[in-house]
């Protein structure tokens, strides 16, 4: 009759040893996972720095207010830039409104039903669709069909098209995050629906509604691919219409029917050129463009960080 | 309100006989047959009782028991969430409705019953705001009117002296006493019909138990109070009539001096003696 | 029914104050938050248009498509040149190119992207999660004509001094930038399908004495299995829909892509060229972009399907 216990013990098992190699397989794997992770931050650092060696030099107040040229010396994004401002706030406009309104449908109104499974399974699927896919919708349906044309409220439509998902699940992310105390409290205190939402689920969830358009936001600035779809040109040597003017109501919206070109863009068509110094003008648009994404993302982790502060 | 508006309530309302037993004052509630059910779980199975108007009436038994799950009955809580189902009827004096019918708006419900919670959870608003939150959602905005009624509401909660400097302050700055005496006039301050109160003292400290259990003794004369509580004591002590439940059923419903000195049923005498629970 | 009863039930109260909702407040708050209701669900299946306005216009003009070329033709022609004389259709050329650059992108991003997730979650301190998670939000926040630039102007240069015989225009290095744009992806989808595990999980396997690499790789991976390999799939599928990176470095010529050394175009970049070029609407050529649009939208469709089916999958386990 043997005792496998005790056969165990018999093996002696060098326990000191084993724990030697178990701590040394660790470290090993950590010191891997800190390299690779020393890689990434290296690259990233090295993508901006040469950025920043390349283009800083190039960024003047000539540069910010210079239309593009053919000479490369004078060219300047100030189309660029005032195109990207008026299609951004086009986008804003369009998608923060939808986006918070689906994604509160979406968080406290929609009943388990297939109804709403479908919607689901849309936004899911809407936020995987490649950004030339959303380009070429635009041109097919916006500028085609409905007539348009290729002007700024198509590229803001677009490109708010593209960050809806993005705001719906943060609208969406927000308002679960809030606990179940306050809900139960104001329904407690018999108030309706759109009351509770209105009055105090909105309110509360808005610095992670607000997170989600600002990274919404910044996707949007970087947009390239649906912007070249729809045909913005990069040899705009004009500004929209101002939005403002002397006349009563003060206020027109003509700049929106109108042609433009966005940073991106820009950035893009000066890459293609042979010429060096067009190159360098590129980079320089990289450096604004890098600067802003970074800025807002940067700013949208803040506010998350002070969310969690909070709570 | 006064006592002598009170009073002239009751003249309002009816007094309505039972079927097996003379009820003992007007009657603000009486809950028949009521059974509910998470998705296919049974939790309550036909409870039968009277909530006696202006009057305490505790709901004790071991945890599991169902009695969260009753009081959130009457305030139709249960329907924010899916799948939960009432059997039976919850009528509410005087309108003589059944709350807990598919037909009536649970929303109305809650405007008639105000609740206190086991945790408080006053709104991220200053102390005033939580207290007018009751009336501005039911359209109430005079200002004289809604500002006499938060003075009222937090007095009767024994809070307005505390507070009566810093009303526009972060209802947040108050201590945890403090905070659920402030969730007891925000509940208040409507003049509701009932007042459900759900094991309000298990998350204080004893001595801002004490004072919550004076309140809800001074408060009975104003409005009614159907509270859980897991502490028998507790329940000895403020309240008029006890009911006891076990594993989703009403045991036994008394007042509360007979329930604890003499209870009709083996298990009641068990769990007062503390042999389970 | 209920409304009036009660609230006139009420008006036996009424005499003692005006504490009770009127008739005429109820009746208009009920109003208000079925409008909002009606609104909200209005902007909630805007998303379900948003959709089918994709399908539509993709399909229509493909049919259009399909009715000039046939679809044989467009499945099996080795040679993708519309707007030449003899023209050809073969869009197994122009998935070879994207296939080819997502196929080295999830060979940098896969193994990196696991080892990173699998550091964050089991091995690194709460305060260096909570540093490194906002640095790959800030990697996956740079536009993509950037790393575009990046992969042109500074990888390339760099990469022929080791590889001399490296085109200008190449798949390989787009290819790795790609990897380093979806890393962040991969990572954050992998480490949320790692962090699901319970700890009870890993206190059990602690306890008998595995290592922290032990554990990650003998229980958490297995039991965040489907969303990691969700993980992965939703990395390709932002690879296949990669742009901006592969219009700038990777060439425009469409051919079978084989040698990663030399460029070719994918169908991105195809639907680029042409939309930079001055096409007539409705010609030949336009609708080929749709035709492509339609291959790469089935394809990143199928993707996010199993991953979305995949990661509702490992949602119910826990």
């Amino acid at each position: 009759m043997t005792n496998s216990a005790d056969a165990i013990k018999a093996e002696k098992i060098d326990e000191q040893s084993l724990v030697k190699k178990a701590n040394r397989q660790d470290l090993r794997f950590a010191i891997i996972g800190f390299i690779v992770l020393l890689v990434t931050m290296f690259i990233l650092l090295a993508l901006i720095a040469d950025f920043m060696r390349v283009g800083i030099p190039r960024i003047s107040v000539d540069f910010l207010t210079n239309y593009p040229s053919r000479k490369p010396e004078q060219a300047g994004i100030l189309s660029a830039w005032v195109g990207t401002s008026l299609v951004m706030f086009t986008t804003a406009a369009v998608a923060v409104p939808i986006g918070v309104a689906a994604g509160i449908y979406l968080e406290e109104y929609s009943p388990k039903n297939w109804m709403t499974d479908i919607i689901e399974i849309n936004v899911t699927n809407l936020a995987g669709v490649p950004s030339i896919i959303y380009g070429l919708l635009a041109l097919g349906l916006f500028v085609y069909t409905l007539r348009l044309g290729q002007t700024v409220l198509v590229a803001g439509l677009t490109l708010a098209l593209l960050i809806l998902p993005i705001i719906i699940v943060a609208t969406r992310e927000a308002l679960r995050s809030i606990p179940i105390e306050m809900r139960e409290a104001a329904y407690g205190i018999g108030a309706d629906k759109w009351q509770v939402v209105s009055m105090y689920l909105l309110p509360t969830a808005r610095p992670g509604i607000l997170t989600g358009a600002i990274v919404g936001m910044s996707r949007a600035i970087g947009e390239t691919a649906p912007i070249i779809t729809i045909g913005a040109l990069a040899f705009i040597a004009f500004l929209p219409p101002s939005p403002v003017q002397e006349t009563f109501p003060f206020l027109n919206f003509e700049w929106l029917h109108s042609p433009f070109t966005v940073m991106p863009i820009q950035m893009f068509n000066w890459i293609s050129r042979p010429q060096a110094g067009f190159h360098v003008a590129a980079a320089a648009t990289g450096v604004i463009l890098l600067m802003m994404t970074l800025l807002m993302n940067g700013l949208a982790i803040y506010i998350r960080y002070r969310i969690r502060r909070r709570t | 309100m006064n006592v002598a508006q009170r009073a002239a309530i009751v003249e309002v309302m009816p007094q309505v006989p039972t079927a097996n037993a003379e009820t003992e004052g007007p009657v603000r509630a009486r809950v028949i047959d009521l059974s509910f059910y998470y998705s296919d779980k049974q939790a309550l199975h036909g409870v039968n009782f009277l909530v006696y108007d202006r009057q305490v009436t505790a709901i004790i038994g071991p945890s599991g028991c169902g009695k969260s799950t009753l009081l959130r009955a009457f305030n139709r809580m249960h329907d924010l969430y899916p799948d939960n189902r009432y059997e039976g009827q919850v009528i509410l004096y005087p309108e003589e409705i059944n709350i807990v019918s598919p037909q009536v708006d649970p929303m109305l419900v809650r405007l008639k019953i105000g609740m206190v919670f086991q945790k408080p959870n006053p709104f991220p608003k200053s102390i005033y705001d939580n207290v007018a939150a009751g009336l501005w959602v039911r359209g109430i905005r005079k200002k004289t009117l809604v500002d006499e009624r938060v003075e009222q509401a937090l007095t009767q909660a024994a809070l307005w002296g505390e507070v009566k400097d810093r009303l526009k302050t972060s209802a947040y700055g108050l201590s945890g006493g403090q905070q659920q005496r402030l969730c007891i006039a925000r509940a208040l301050a409507p003049d509701p019909e009932m007042l459900l109160l759900d094991e309000p003292t298990s998350a204080l400290d004893p001595i801002a138990t004490a004072r919550i259990e004076e309140l809800v003794t001074e408060l009975a004369s104003v409005v009614t109070i159907v509270i859980v509580t897991h502490n028998m004591q507790q329940a000895a002590r403020i309240s008029n009539y006890t009911a006891f439940m076990h594993l989703g059923q009403m045991v036994e419903f008394h007042k509360t001096a007979i329930m604890f000195t003499n209870p009709s049923d083996r298990r009641t005498q068990d769990y007062i003696t503390g042999r389970f629970g | 029914m209920a409304i009036v009863e009660l609230a006139d039930a009420s008006g036996k109260r009424a005499k003692y104050g005006e504490l009770v909702a009127s008739v005429a407040f109820l009746k208009r708050r009920a109003l208000v938050g079925r409008v909002m209701a009606a609104i909200l669900f209005i902007a909630a299946s805007l998303s379900v248009l948003i959709t089918a306005g994709i399908v539509y216009i993709l399909l229509y003009d493909t049919v259009l498509f399909f009715q000039q070329v046939s679809i044989i033709d467009f499945l099996t022609d080795t040679q993708w040149t519309p707007v030449f004389d003899n023209p050809h259709f073969g869009i197994m050329t122009l998935v070879s190119g994207t296939l080819m650059t997502t196929f080295i992108g999830l060979l940098v991003a896969v193994p990196a992207g696991t080892v990173l997730a699998i550091y964050l979650s089991e091995f690194a301190r709460p305060r260096a999660r909570e540093t490194i998670k906002p640095i790959l939000e800030l990697l996956a926040g740079v536009p993509t004509v950037t790393f575009g630039y990046f992969a042109l102007f500074f990888l390339t240069p760099i990469f022929q001094i080791f590889i001399p015989e490296l085109s200008g225009f190449n798949l390989l290095v787009p290819g790795i930038v790609i990897g380093f744009m979806i890393l962040p992806y991969i990572v954050s989808v992998a480490e949320d399908a790692m962090r699901a595990v319970p700890d009870s999980l890993r206190e059990g396997a602690f306890a008998l004495g595995f290592t922290r690499l032990q554990t990650a790789l003998g229980v958490v991976i297995p039991g965040a299995f489907s969303g990691v390999t969700a993980a992965y799939i939703l990395g390709m599928s932002r690879a296949v829909g990669e742009t901006m990176v592969v219009a700038i470095a990777a060439g425009q010529q469409a051919k079978i892509a084989l040698n990663p050394l030399d460029g070719a175009a994918t169908i991105t970049a195809y639907i680029v060229q042409i939309s930079l070029g001055d096409v007539p609407h409705n010609s030949l050529a336009y609708l080929t972009i749709f035709a492509a649009g339609l291959t790469l939208f089935l394809m990143t469709l199928m993707f996010n399907l199993v991953a979305f089916w995949l990661r509702r999958k490992y949602r119910e386990v826990y």
